[in-house]
């Protein structure tokens, strides 16, 4: 009888998370499959040799996250198991790959790593040869000042810049951005308080710093995606599927935030100087909403407090100025601007923001 | 030649004979000698680890795998003595590092060899630089394999940085003691783009020159540096003498900035990256070799901060 519930137990079909994450995702593709109404477009778009590398993009990034993922799962696992049995934590090898009493810490490099990394270099080159024997690096018409590309794009890698030149005046968008991009980049590990997670897979103990990361990392990814597939002639957005029309003319009432606010009953906000003061108040506040949100994930639970308290002073003003003109403020134009055709929040006579 | 004449007539020809017997006897008895010689030697030979010049070459032995010749095998070897002669055991693991570094610079050294190739074909000029394309599609041997391997080693190239960079995030390899080698590896994802993007002028098509123009208009708008950014205008930058016209050696993409390209792309970034490749290599082995995979470390064990 027992038997037969426990049997009946594990036969019941239970929808985990990841399978409705993959039918919400199969029911979405169904429905824009569904919609497509240009698939010869989609063709030449994806079909395109420079767009592999982008399309590659799609399959081996989700790959790597989930590899990574994997091994911090286990290792989180792992980490539970120890921090609640310090008995075991004295005498365990800490790490979730085999390990036996007796077998040597060290390997030697030759050839347990020569060997490998030549295995390497064969793959990558049989792949190169593969790749280079089927697809035909591409080449156009000889240049011409004359006659403009249109939609004219830079480089897959550059995709992302040129995107935000839609949100941003080219010098935030080309000179200041990427610039803030690199130096954050380069402050990451020296704000990054966390002596925890040095050299292993962890979520658990680093979720901050991860997140973090990966929002700049997909957004980033997901910008090349949009300047890929998305943005056609005229910098238009098209979905994909539809055709890119070189006669399209899109009317965006693209207004100003003191123009909108000003209707409502304020018209000083027209003129200077309010126009400007209103404009640096908002920034202002975005910056103070931005800062206060970073601020309460850093402060979410008693880990994250006790990381902060390790942080110091320069280390917090630093972290914050980053992630709020680079992760924050970007979405924030973003959705401005593709949802409330809101062009510029701060219009000085020099700048505008 | 005429033998020599021995004194006396009488049994002048018959000592001629012995003498001549003896001379031949001898030679035969040299020649057995050297032959004996020259096959012990050649046995020496059948071992061509034993030889001199092998010696001279490999100064270690490759035949025999006890602990000290795999360790001589790493450190005396010019290209692998980057590597320490024993690492972690589970730091093998393609899992862990993903191999993304080291095929990173792998595709660096072909896009090497490929690119001086190349270069053989090409001229950066702007009456030839777009023909030598065709010329290298369409009639150079195998020049079209080595133009698209260039082009899609280049891409996989950025895309295995980007990856390396993602590795290093998700085990925490950029903390402490390796912070800087971050970001000697920031600078060197910068000149990789960098690589790319200035190649990409190269073929002189419209792809290329409307991408350079769209990447370099960009400039105009540099702050107190270019002539349509801000405060630009007010320090005296017009476009023929702010930082887009350095960048392209004019107002607008033409010969000048071809020819600025190409040395970019073929020796002044190269020699930059090798550079600091030299460090970020160098460094890896100074702050410890490969992160890990270390033993996980537990909260309870975080150390208080020194104040």
């Amino acid at each position: 009888m027992e038997n037969v519930a426990r049997f009946e137990g594990r036969s019941r079909f239970r929808l985990s998370r990841g399978m409705i994450l993959l039918i919400a995702l199969a029911v979405v593709v169904v429905v824009w499959a569904l919609n497509v109404k240009d698939w010869r477009q989609l063709w030449t778009i994806v079909s395109a040799p420079d767009n592999i590398p982008i399309a590659a993009l799609l399959i081996v990034v989700p790959f790597f996250t989930w590899l990574g993922l994997r091994q911090s799962r286990a290792n989180d696992q792992l980490i539970e198991q120890l921090a609640s049995d310090p008995q075991l934590a004295k005498t365990h090898h800490r790490k979730t790959l085999p390990w036996r009493p007796g077998w040597a810490r060290e390997l030697h490099v030759w050839p347990y790593l020569v060997r490998i990394e030549f295995l390497a270099a064969v793959i990558v080159t049989v792949i190169l040869f593969v790749w280079s024997i089927l697809v035909n690096a591409p080449l156009e018409e000889p240049a011409n000042p004359n006659l403009t590309m249109n939609p004219s794009k830079a480089p897959w890698y550059f995709l992302g810049l040129q995107e935000m030149l839609v949100y941003f005046d080219p010098w935030i968008a080309g000179v200041v951005m990427p610039s803030l991009l690199i130096i954050g980049l380069m402050v990451f590990p020296y704000v990054d308080s966390n002596p925890l997670g040095n050299g292993y897979y962890t979520w658990k103990q680093r979720k901050f710093a991860i997140s973090m990361f990966l929002w700049g990392f997909f957004m980033w990814i997901i910008l090349i995606i949009i300047g890929t597939f998305i943005r056609g002639p005229g910098w238009i957005w098209f979905w994909p599927g539809q055709t890119w029309d070189h006669n399209a003319v899109v009317f965006d009432r693209n207004r100003d935030l003191h123009e909108i606010v000003a209707g409502w009953g304020l018209p000083f906000l027209n003129a200077y100087p309010w126009k400007a003061i209103f404009g640096a108040l908002v920034v202002g506040l975005i910056f103070l909403v931005g800062g206060l949100f970073f601020h309460w994930l850093m402060t979410r639970n008693d880990f994250e407090e006790k990381i902060l308290a390790r942080t110091s002073l320069l280390q917090y003003m630093t972290f914050q100025f980053f992630a709020v003109s680079v992760l924050f403020l970007f979405p924030v134009k973003l959705l401005l601007r593709l949802l409330f055709t809101i062009k510029y929040i701060w219009v000085t006579p020099w700048f505008n923001v | 030649m005429e033998p020599e004449r021995p004194d006396g007539d009488g049994d002048g020809q018959q000592g001629l004979k012995v003498r001549g017997a003896g001379l031949i006897e001898k030679a035969r008895g040299q020649a057995v000698a050297l032959k004996e010689r020259a096959e012990a030697e050649a046995k020496t030979y059948k071992d061509p680890q034993q030889t001199q010049l092998w010696k001279s070459i490999f100064r270690v032995s490759h035949d025999r795998s006890d602990p000290r010749n795999r360790s001589l095998a790493i450190l005396s070897n010019v290209f692998l003595h980057l590597h320490p002669a024993k690492i972690n055991r589970d730091a093998t693991r393609y899992n862990f590092t993903w191999g993304m570094g080291g095929i990173t610079f792998y595709l660096f050294i072909v896009l090497t060899f490929t690119g001086v190739l190349l270069m053989f074909y090409y001229h950066p000029v702007k009456v030839a630089a777009f023909r030598d394309i065709q010329y290298l599609e369409h009639d150079v041997p195998f020049g079209k394999l080595l133009r698209n391997m260039h082009r899609w080693a280049a891409h996989l190239m950025i895309i295995t940085t980007w990856l390396h960079m993602f590795r290093v995030v998700l085990t925490g390899s950029y903390k402490r003691p390796r912070e800087f080698n971050w970001c000697v590896g920031v600078v060197l994802l910068v000149l990789t783009m960098l690589l790319s993007f200035t190649g990409y002028l190269l073929p002189d098509d419209q792809l290329g020159f409307w991408a350079v123009t769209v990447g370099t208009n960009m400039a105009r708008a540099t702050p107190l540096l270019g002539h349509e950014g801000p405060f630009g205008p007010q320090l005296g930058m017009t476009p023929f003498n702010d930082v887009r016209f350095g960048l392209l050696g004019g107002s607008i993409v033409d010969a000048n900035a071809l020819l600025r390209s190409y040395i970019w792309h073929c020796i002044g970034i190269p020699l930059v990256a090798s550079i600091f490749m030299a460090v970020h290599f160098w460094r890896i082995r100074k702050d410890g070799g490969i992160s890990g995979p270390a033993p996980v470390m537990l909260e309870s064990e975080m150390k208080a901060v020194k104040k």
